[in-house]
């Protein structure tokens, strides 16, 4: 059975569409063919952190309105021939969307691959509310610091009220956090909410903890998802959080800082 | 005394009709036998004279007419005040004891209807605000309250789990917190002064008992990560450990 992952967050800039572009490819390359769905209609990125933005013909809202079919909306990613993407349109606005139409896209969808990732747009209007309607599964992305904590719990009460399982009083959709740009040295400088502390707040299943690291920056520049870069600590963060999802069982990694020989002796932490 | 009149009228009103809900105890009798009646009645006043000296009772004759057992309204009325219960109230009772109770100056209220072949009672209910004994109802909650949602209960609201920044619970009654209460909590929100706030961690926005409140500025004084009670007395709110 077809599994919709909403990656979402209320609050901008906190990591959605680089957390899309590596869970999907992620999952791609463990076997399972994905989708994954830009939902930021009129400020496009994922085609671009994707590296497809040149092989754009058609997008998410030509295929609502029945201007070309799915298959040829959908790209196939060029590293891995699992993955595909169907991209927003850069020319139109929120309210192209609709919920039928939405809903349609999703069901085609379900019935040809294991998982499809939508890429939430920031804030909790039609968009983000579009993205996470039809989904099983959120994955929710938060900084460490309390905007982004907060906005997290409202998008929380937002999946847990008007998604589309709240409303017809089935299973609640299952809710994994993800704490991104995390800086273990900050944090113990007292500049950066700690991971027991969003957990405090939050009290949600900790899917996994992404370093802030100069190698996202670097992936999304080049347009090859950061998951790719298995050198690079969010690659392997990544990597972990996929394997974690599909039930592996992998202890969390890159929330201590890097301890030296006087901090190991001490046991600081 | 006409000047009289038109001068009053330019004078600020003396008198305001308002609508207010009341809890009274309602007597419901199985018995038409008054003797008993004032036997077993006494018993009860006797374990708590305070609470039934000089009460308000309204009377509930609804099973009594079920089982065609007529009482002497006149008797019976007789009776609780000798006991010191003051009879506010009738209900239930036939078209004649609903006439019996009207003559001794004892409202007849509508809460729920007799048989049918008494329709003729219904006419004779006074148009007066009727005090009603209202059934509680609690709430149960079971997952974290997030921010921006926002929980009515009509009774108490007993909540298993976290409130977050941002959120608001209401309740007509008591609310009660199993987890850490950081939004906003408004217990009695119907001007029920008796309702209190129970909680595991307190760290609210805001706490209100029938509209006296206190911000989060002000609960330094309150520890968080220890149980407390929040009540009022006085017109004040009272933060207590329990």
């Amino acid at each position: 059975m077809a599994r919709i992952i909403v990656v979402t967050s209320g609050k901008g800039g906190v990591g959605k569409t680089t957390t899309s572009a590596a869970i999907a490819m992620g999952l791609a390359k463990k076997g399972h063919k994905t989708a994954v769905i830009d939902f930021d209609v009129g400020l496009r990125n994922l085609d671009l952190i994707m590296g497809c933005e040149r092989r754009v013909v058609y997008d998410f809202v030509n295929v609502i309105n029945g201007e070309a079919s799915l298959n040829q909306a959908l790209i196939r990613d060029k590293n891995c021939n699992l993955l595909y993407i169907l991209p927003a349109s850069q020319t139109r606005d929120k309210d192209a969307l609709s919920q039928e139409g939405v809903g349609k896209i999703l069901d085609e969808l379900k019935k040809d691959f294991k998982y499809i990732v939508c890429d939430s747009p920031a804030g909790i209007e039609k968009g983000a509310h579009l993205a996470m309607y039809f989904a099983d599964d959120a994955f929710i992305v938060t900084n460490p610091e309390v905007s982004s904590v907060r906005d997290s719990d409202r998008m929380l009460g937002i999946l847990s009220s008007k998604s589309r399982r709240a409303e017809q009083n089935e299973e609640p959709i299952k809710e994994f956090l993800l704490l991104s740009r995390y800086s273990p040295d900050r944090v113990k400088l007292g500049e950066m909410l700690s991971v027991d502390d969003v957990q405090e707040i939050l009290s949600l299943h900790l899917l996994g903890v992404i370093p802030e690291s100069k190698s996202v920056l670097t992936a999304s520049n080049s347009g090859i998802p950061v998951i790719l870069d298995e050198k690079s600590d969010a690659g392997q963060a990544y990597a972990d959080i996929v394997a974690r999802y599909l039930g592996e069982d992998r202890p969390h990694r890159f929330i201590d800082e890097k301890k030296g020989l006087f901090g190991k002796l001490f046991g600081s932490k | 005394m006409s000047i009289d009149t038109q001068q009053n009228a330019y004078h600020s009103p003396v008198l305001e009709f308002k609508s207010s809900t009341f809890s009274v105890p309602v007597l419901v009798l199985a018995s038409n036998d008054v003797i008993i009646i004032e036997q077993q009645l006494q018993e009860k006043i006797h374990l708590a004279p305070e609470f039934f000296k000089n009460s308000p009772l309204v009377f509930d004759l609804q099973d009594l007419n079920k089982n065609d057992l007529d009482i002497d309204i006149t008797e019976f009325t007789q009776t609780i005040r000798a006991l010191g219960l003051l009879p506010i109230g009738i209900r239930g009772g036939t078209a004649q004891q609903n006439q019996q109770a009207l003559e001794l100056g004892i409202p007849v209220h509508s809460g729920h209807s007799v048989s049918a072949s008494s329709a003729t009672q219904k006419q004779s209910t006074p148009p007066e605000p009727e005090p009603q004994v209202v059934a509680a109802i609690s709430t149960l909650i079971t997952h974290p309250v997030r921010s921006g949602q926002r929980i009515y209960a009509l009774g108490d609201l007993v909540i298993l789990a976290q409130v977050s920044a941002g959120a608001e619970i209401l309740a007509e009654g008591n609310i009660h917190v199993y987890g850490s209460l950081r939004g906003r909590a408004l217990a009695g929100v119907q001007g029920n002064t008796k309702a209190r706030i129970f909680c595991s961690d307190l760290q609210a926005e805001l706490i209100s008992i029938a509209g006296n409140y206190k911000i989060s500025e002000d609960l330094n004084g309150a520890v968080p990560n220890q149980p407390v009670q929040i009540y009022l007395q006085d017109h004040t709110l009272v933060i207590k450990d329990i």
